[in-house]
Order: C-alpha cells, then structure tokens, then sequence
C-alpha cells in the first residue's frame, strides 16, 4: 500500500479465475480516502520464471527523490521462493497503472542454510545512519526458530545479507508478513518508516505460519549492530500481543507520508466453505484500514482505530443516555437498520455482591459463561428471537493477586444456525487503567464486526454468517450476563452508507 | 540481565542463582550452567519414565506406548542434545548449540502431546521444555552468523565434502559435527 500523487493505492493478493487461492497476481486498486476504492488493471502477473507460479506478497519503498520500490516475493517454475524488484513504468501517472520488472530478476535468492520455501514477504526498506537502505524478511531456523533476516542494499538491485538476523523466537515457527516501523514515544504522531533517535521505539511484527496469528512485540532497535530486543521478553513476538485476537492475518502497515500517520492493513478471510465461496463468486475481505499510535498510557500496547475517513459513511445517528442492564438481563435498542453500523459504547458498572476470586481466565467458552463483574456489552446482529446472536463482551474477573484484569471478547458460538461455517470464541486481555470506563467501539458490515476495546488496545474482527439475523431481520442489543453487577451504557450509533466499490470510471474524465 | 532476554524469567533466575558460578558469568558459563541443568533434569525425568514403565502389566497400552516413546525421546536429549550443545559451546559456533537446545524443547513437548489423556510427566517436560527454551534464548544474541556461507570453514576439513551436500538443509549438519 502506498500514496502517490493524491491517491491511495492498494495493491492485493488476487486470483483472477476463482474464489479459492490461486494465479496469485497483484490485483490494485485506488482512493482518494482509504474508503471508496475504484479497482484498476492487475498490477503484477505471473508472466517471468522467477514469479510464473504466484506473484506474492511485497512492500513499496519510497525514496526521498520520489522514486518508488517495489519489492515482491516470487515462487518460480521450481517451486523457489526469490525476491524480485518492481517499479513503475511511469512514476508522473497517479494512478500507476503499468509496472516494469527490473530485467536483472531476481535480486534475492534463498541463501544456504535457508529453505527455499522458508524465504519470502520483504519489508519496506529504511534507512540507516550510514546511508545505506536495510529490510528485513521472515524465515525459520531448525523448524522451530522464528527469524528475521537482515539485507543491506544501496540501489535496490545488490543485497548484502548481514550475518546475525534482527531477532529471533524459538518456538514461534516461519515468521510471515514482517513488519518492522518505529512509533514516537510520545504517542501522538506517527513516523516515517526511516525515522531514528530517541523517544522512538520500534514495532516488530510476524505472522505466525504455525497458527496463522498475527503477533507483535514492542522493543528497541539499535541500527548499528541491526538488532532489535523486545521491551518485554515473556511478551516477545510470537508468544506475546497479537495485533487482532480474532480473524486476522497477515497485516503491514505503510507510513501515509499526506495525512502523517501509520495505515494498517491486514486480512480477513472466509470461516465458511470453499464451496459456499465458489457459489457466492467471492472470498476475504481487507478491514477498514486503522491508524496505528503508540498507547504511551501503558506503554505496552498499541492503539489501532479506523481511519477517520469512514466516518464520512456515518447516516443519521442515534444517542442512548445510562441505560440500566441489571444481571442476566437483555435490553434491546431501538433503531433502524442494524447491518451497517458505527457504534460507539460506554459502560460504567456498579457492584452489587463482593466478586468471587479465581474465576476462570479468559473468555471462557462465550457470553453464557457467567462471572460477578462480566460478561456484558453488545449483541449485534441478532434476530428479534435471539436464535442468532453475537455478543461483544468486557469480562473483568478478580484475579487472585487482588487486581482487576479485563478480558474483551466476540462470541461467535450463537452468530448462526448454518453448521458449515466456524463459530469461535476469540478474545484477549485489555488494559483497563484506573480513571477509565469500559469502552468499545464496533463497526458492523453484515457478515464482518470489527470491536476495539479501550481506544483500540485490543482489536478483535470476526466472520459471521447469520442466517436469521439479515437485514431487516436484524437486531442490536444490550445484555449483562454478569450475576453481580448492574451496567450503565451510553452509546452513541451511526448507521453507515455503502461504499460502492467499483470499477475504475475511465470514460468519464474525473472522479 | 541475560535473564531478562528470556521468556521465563523467574527459571533463569532460579537456576543461575543456585549455581555460584553464575555471578559475573559470561554467555557461554550462563548457558553452560542452563545445559547443565537440562541434563540434570532430563535424567531425572527419564529415571521417572523407567519407573512408570517398571509397572508393566498395570498399565493400559496406550500409556505404555506413549511412555516407551517419552524415553526414546528423552534418550535423544540426553546422548544427542546434550553433547550437541556441548560440543558448540566449546568451539563457540552457538548456532549448533541454539539447535541442540531447540531440539531438546521439541522433545520434552513431543512427549507430552503422546499422552491422549492424562500425561504423569505434564510437569517435568514442562521443566524441560522451558529450561531449554532459557538455554537457547540465553544464546541467540551471541550467533554471530545465522545462515551457512557458501565454504566451510577449513578447521573442519575432516567433514568436507560431506558438509558440501548437507549445506540445504541444516538438520544434516549436527550429525556431521558428532561425527567430524
């Protein structure tokens, strides 16, 4: 993903033939605002040995006199994993339709005692305080040994692999999808991918081949020895934070140098069939992008929240003032249509029996899994029934050292009555400091909900495919299932207008 | 401080701090100390696994067959793991002792997932699994070079040609050096 030229650019894993993977080209398509995007021709297509079964994952660097990079993993004719370098064919068209494959293909090739499909997904480039460019790509070591290597190049064209590797994780397996960006301490700005010194850390993130998760860990990067430690070891990437705690992978980030902020990107595939995916004609979704900020509030977290620009979707909107939930109670909202929302909510909670310590941690096995403070929050896209639900939740639980923890939660148990699609339960731990409320925001888009707890310092999106709870059959809820506290909520909720993704209009002059 | 690059802190602390010889350590005497006590552990565990089996006809199949492989996998830390890691800390290519370390957590938690049930060893491979882990965290910051480059080195010219073909696929290449 890249600006250029007063559009945004995404460039995605397409298949032009199917709905299940395969042909793996470059499908692109632009925006003037992150929301409404116009598809343009493919971008890159397998057409060279060196990407002939699959043009795969790459990353755009931009350099200071205005030329961009592109950097993308091919799988050739012998199954090898190479890198190969791509640029655009004329750097003046806004909308960068034709690309040019540098002739010298490829630049980078497996190196021994690398496998040649343990080799792919090259970041963007930054620059070092010698002047030279660095990237760095995911591997593995003896199986298990997640790893980060490190390549040195002034022109994009000749790599030096350097000898150590930037970090590594035993036990996390091939790493995927590195993303490696600094974040301003200060935690409100964002930085250009190059940007060192002090008051800056550095975001080090993997895709975990093994689990398909997305982890990341907050650490320091010292660019002379190209070494990057984790702030917190026992939270290292892989067995720490991960970026979304629902489904969700294979994510980057870009550096939107016109607005100034960090854009993420990342992956929302199909929990149903590939036949019901081949019958529909389509599959996976990309979330709406999210700015990226350092939460200098913990100082362990970061904070992800959907680009300002969808709220130019926002219709007309509805405010509920301290609606009482008591326990074990469901209280429905009485609005329009409920498939295509912005919802933002806010719960106070008022104890009303002393808590229980060592309940059981986690989400547990849903919202019926009943504790004193939890759990409460929304049920969306519910029929008037409740035979389809989806219960976005906060559970606060006792934990035995006296101090409060949070567990933020969708449960997808319940969202539908088809057998044939995976209904999890996805969760994780949410930092609650003391002079806050529990509050979420969720953005509903019929068979997608993505919720962000506490300004979105944990982020879950989830697949839902309801069968009752359809347009105008749907419902949006209050519920506590907590036994021992009573919950205030006071919301306020959009409906959202469609984006109407299309084609490119090429008869037409503008847009 | 090397304590503080690993997942299990509190492990590392408690096994470094029960060795007096840890104070002003370097890497090398800190992850010696770790295998030290991976051997140690991994022994007591086998010896624990040779008793269950001791059992004999009390116990259910699927028990005596998950134990029998516990012990074949607990043998490999012990006379491959072990001497691996050994052997690469005295030459300093900390790359093969990562390697044995990493192969020892591998095991200790094969083991566990062979029992379909309950496994009578949940806490020891846990022990073991995480004191190499420790061992192997301790040591990733000093590898210097990660991936073979493309010649071997000459001080181990008695593996030659052998080392060439085995360049692919690093498994290959702990066997050469018990060997070489």
């Amino acid at each position: 993903p890249l600006y250029h030229k007063g559009w945004y650019h995404l460039f995605y894993q397409y298949n032009p033939y199917s709905a299940i993977w395969g042909n793996i080209t470059w499908g692109h398509a632009v925006s003037r605002d992150l929301i409404h995007w116009l598809y343009l021709p493919l971008a890159l297509v397998p057409d060279h040995w060196y990407d002939i079964k699959g043009v795969w994952t790459g990353s755009a660097t931009i350099l200071p006199d205005g030329q961009i990079i592109m950097l993308y993993t091919g799988e050739t004719n012998e199954s090898e994993q190479v890198q190969n370098l791509a640029y655009p064919a004329n750097v003046s068209d806004p909308l960068l339709l034709h690309w040019l494959k540098y002739p010298g293909n490829p630049v980078m090739v497996p190196p021994p005692g690398v496998k040649p499909d343990d080799f792919r997904d090259p970041t963007t480039a930054w620059l070092g305080p010698d002047g030279t460019w660095r990237l760095t790509m995911g591997s593995k070591f003896d199986t298990t040994i997640g790893i980060s290597l490190v390549y040195h190049t002034t022109n994009f064209r000749d790599y030096e692999l350097l000898d150590g590797v930037l970090h590594a994780v035993p036990g996390t397996g091939m790493w995927e999808c590195v993303d490696f960006y600094p974040v301003a301490i200060n935690g409100s700005v964002a930085l250009d991918t190059s940007s060192l010194g002090p008051g800056i850390k550095h975001v080090l993130k993997a895709s975990l081949d093994n689990t398909k998760v997305d982890h990341y860990a907050i650490g320091t990067y010292d660019p002379i020895t190209d070494k990057w430690t984790p702030d917190n070891p026992e939270e290292d990437v892989g067995i720490g934070l991960k970026v979304d705690y629902g489904r969700y992978y294979a994510s980057k980030t870009f550096f939107d140098q016109h607005k100034q902020r960090r854009v993420l990107w990342g992956w929302i595939n199909e929990t149903d069939t590939e036949t019901a995916d081949l019958k529909k004609g389509w599959a996976s979704l990309q979330t709406i992008p999210r700015t990226v900020l350092y939460d200098n509030k913990t100082g362990t977290n970061l904070l992800q929240w959907p680009v300002e620009e969808v709220e130019s979707l926002r219709l007309n909107s509805t405010m509920f003032k301290e609606v009482l939930v008591e326990p074990g109670s469901v209280v429905p909202l009485d609005i329009g249509t409920t498939t295509q929302l912005d919802i933002l909510a806010e719960f106070e909670i008022e104890p009303l029996i002393p808590s229980t310590t060592n309940e059981i941690d986690d989400c547990g096995d849903g919202a019926v899994d009943r504790s004193t403070y939890g759990p409460f929050g929304l049920l969306v896209i519910a029929d008037a029934s409740l035979s389809e639900l989806t219960p976005i939740y906060f559970r606060p639980l006792n934990a035995s050292d006296g101090s409060l923890k949070t567990y933020f939660c969708t449960d997808e148990t319940r969202s539908s009555k088809a057998s044939d699609v995976f209904k999890q339960v996805y969760g994780g731990k949410v930092p609650v400091l003391e002079d806050e409320n529990y509050n979420m925001r969720v953005l509903v888009d019929h068979s997608i909900v993505e919720s962000f707890a506490q300004g979105g310092r944990t982020v879950i999106s989830s697949r839902i495919y309801p069968t009752e709870a359809i347009y105008g059959a749907a419902r949006l809820f209050l519920f506590n299932n907590a036994t021992g506290v009573n919950v205030k909520a006071t919301l306020k909720l959009w409906e959202l207008n469609s984006a109407f993704i299309r084609p490119f209009p090429f008869e037409r002059d503008t847009v | 401080r090397t304590c503080k690059q690993t997942p299990f802190y509190d492990l590392c602390i408690w096994s470094l701090k029960s060795n007096p010889e840890s104070r002003d350590a370097s890497v090398k005497k800190l992850a010696q100390i770790m295998v030290d006590s991976l051997k140690t552990k991994a022994t007591e565990t086998l010896d624990l696994i040779d008793e269950l089996l001791q059992d004999g006809l009390a116990l259910d199949p699927e028990m005596q067959k998950a134990l029998t492989s516990c012990a074949e996998r607990y043998n490999v830390i012990i006379r491959g793991d072990v001497p691996e890691i050994n052997e690469a800390l005295k030459t300093g290519d900390y790359k093969f002792a990562v390697k044995g370390a990493n192969d020892a957590a591998i095991e200790a938690n094969s083991c566990e997932i062979e029992f379909p049930t309950k496994s009578p060893l949940t806490d020891m491979n846990k022990v073991v699994h995480d004191v190499s882990v420790v061992a192997a965290s301790i040591l990733i910051p000093a590898i210097e070079n990660w991936v073979l480059k493309a010649v071997p080195r000459e001080a181990n010219s008695a593996i030659g040609s052998l080392a060439k073909a085995a360049l692919s696929t690093s498994n290959h290449f702990s066997l050469c050096m018990i060997q070489g």
